[in-house]
């Protein structure tokens, strides 16, 4: 393992990408920094642009509008870096799989490292899911 | 000699938590135009809807917006208990009320953290947000879920509230109570907040009447509209309870008018837990007739409403939502202009826009019919500059 994948065991910064979600997923993302679970003591913050971000996490199902908009993002982020897939849109499409503006799944357009179940997923799933992120990463290194 | 120059901000910004784009023209600090594009989260929802069933529709419909996921589906299934005059049991009545004032006190601290942290001022953000979860922990409590409650069902409710919870609710509520009367307390005396938020973005009543602004918007602008009062649903005419309005318009009425609000919700939601009967919850409606139906709810941000046709069968023909922010969203233009680049966001935060319940398609189909000729074209010209000649007294 390199320094680069070390350094991404420690603090995450984030990057929240509404791909056309509802709002619920982007909620409750906002409330695992707010004080009952505040992920910020993980040093796991929500930064304003992808180019420092380590995390790309993607809510919502994806619609013409946003694909290229998605790819676009997806050049510019750093890399090493996680693609999270978040919610059951963002997993699967969810509700919203046939409808005519819905485009193709997201792992289909950029490569997914974890998707986080749930509509909305609760903020405790969300940390479970960037606990297994860093495990992940420190398996690759053992293994 | 005046430079205009151009801001664009979006689709991804780190301001905004949807896709959306801004084009805000400036004038040194001041904005003198701006236009607004929208469609990035279009997921056709009033399509689907109608390959679904009656009762399939009401999970999309919830999902139109994670904020107003109570509102929508009340909508929803009123326009269909509307079609097949379904007469729905008392206790569902008071459920249906209940989940709909939790809602909106959720919606309304979220508003509130979201203005402050636009503020520069994160610690209301925080506390707005830390406050907002004994809210949460109720509404776990009582549909089973934190968000996208899944509680309507045409002719009642899903679940029942059960009375070993009540206390509970009750306890919660309490605590609520004496946060949220901190938070009053704060927001309305900080000095910080009154120098900020006075006498900016405002509203004016006329305005507000010809933009048809709905929901605390209007209701900042001195309008006393609310549908809870005017047309009542589910069991807001069984309880008393209070429309707040202010008369200023800016920005400082709409917080104020929000947390008002929310005092009253918590009264609401006790009255209904002490007056609600025992009894069934569903009336187990077996099929919905030929016919059409209306929906009205007052939403967080003002009326949603929900129209649905049905011919017969077990989905809807067509199906029409309506969100508030449809109508509030022109007024953010009206307010803005002439105001400083830095009190933009908030203006526009103040009318708590909705995109993702905002953006519906309306395709007008006139195929057969041509809309204006060329002679007809050059006719209207002719016409135009005959009444600016008599404008001006040219004869």
């Amino acid at each position: 393992m390199g320094l680069k994948e070390k350094i991404l065991t420690k603090s995450l910064y984030v990057f929240h990408l509404s791909s056309g979600s509802c709002n619920n997923c982007d909620i409750e993302i906002l409330d695992c920094l707010t004080p009952r679970y505040d992920l910020e003591r993980f040093g796991i913050i929500l930064v304003g642009s992808i180019k420092h971000a380590d995390v790309l996490l993607c809510t919502g199902s994806t619609n013409r509008q946003t694909i290229p908009r998605i790819k676009k993002l997806y050049e510019q982020m750093p890399k090493p870096g996680f693609v999270v897939a978040f919610g059951a849109c963002g997993a699967s499409r969810g509700l919203f799989k046939d409808s005519y503006n819905t485009g193709a799944p997201l792992d289909e357009i950029i490569p997914v490292d974890a998707y986080i179940p749930g509509c909305p997923p609760k903020p405790e799933a969300v940390i479970a899911a960037l606990v297994k992120l860093i495990d992940k990463v420190n398996a690759k290194k053992k293994g | 000699m005046s430079h205009k120059a151009t801001i664009p901000i979006g689709p991804y910004h780190p301001l905004q938590e949807e896709p959306e784009f801004y084009k805000l023209v400036v004038d040194g600090e001041k904005v003198v135009d701006v236009d607004v594009r929208i469609g990035y989260n279009h997921r056709g929802i009033e399509k689907l809807s109608e390959s679904k069933s009656f009762d399939q529709s009401i999970f999309i419909v919830e999902r139109i917006c994670g904020i107003c996921s109570s509102s929508h589906p009340i909508a929803c299934v009123q326009a269909v208990e509307d079609i097949a005059g379904i007469e729905v049991p008392e206790r569902a009545l008071y459920i249906r009320s209940i989940t709909q004032e939790l809602e909106r006190l959720h919606s309304h601290l979220l508003w509130l953290g979201l203005a402050g942290h636009f503020l520069g001022y994160n610690t209301v953000f925080m506390w707005a947000w830390k406050y907002r979860e004994p809210v949460c922990d109720i509404m776990e409590t009582v549909t089973g879920n934190r968000q996208n409650y899944a509680m309507m069902k045409v002719g009642g409710v899903r679940r029942d509230i059960e009375k070993d919870h009540i206390p509970y609710i009750l306890q919660r509520l309490d605590e609520l109570l004496t946060k949220l009367e901190m938070l009053k307390g704060a927001v309305l005396d900080d000095p910080v907040l009154h120098a900020r938020l006075k006498g900016i973005g405002i509203l004016t009543k006329e305005d507000a009447i010809d933009y048809s602004a709905l929901g605390p918007t209007s209701r900042a602008s001195g309008i006393t509209a609310d549908v809870r009062r005017d047309h009542p649903y589910a069991a807001y005419d069984r309880i008393k309870w209070n429309v707040i309005t202010r008369e200023e318009g800016d920005v400082f009425a709409k917080t104020v008018v929000r947390i008002l609000e929310m005092m009253e919700s918590v009264s609401i939601i006790r009255q209904c837990l002490d007056k609600m009967p025992k009894g069934p919850i569903d009336s187990k409606p077996k099929d919905i007739p030929p016919g059409e139906g209306i929906g009205q709810v007052e939403a967080p941000r003002g009326e949603c409403f929900h129209y649905v046709k049905s011919d017969g069968s077990n989905s809807p023909v067509r199906h029409k939502v309506r969100a508030p922010t449809y109508m509030n969203f022109p007024t953010f233009r009206e307010t803005v202009i002439g105001e400083t680049v830095s009190d933009a966001t908030i203006i526009l935060a103040a009318i708590d826009p909705c995109y993702c319940c905002t953006e519906r398609l309306l395709i007008v189909n006139d195929k057969d019919k041509e809309l204006m000729n060329v002679s007809e074209l050059i006719k209207m010209s002719q016409e135009k500059t005959a009444l600016i000649k008599k404008k001006m007294g040219i004869a």
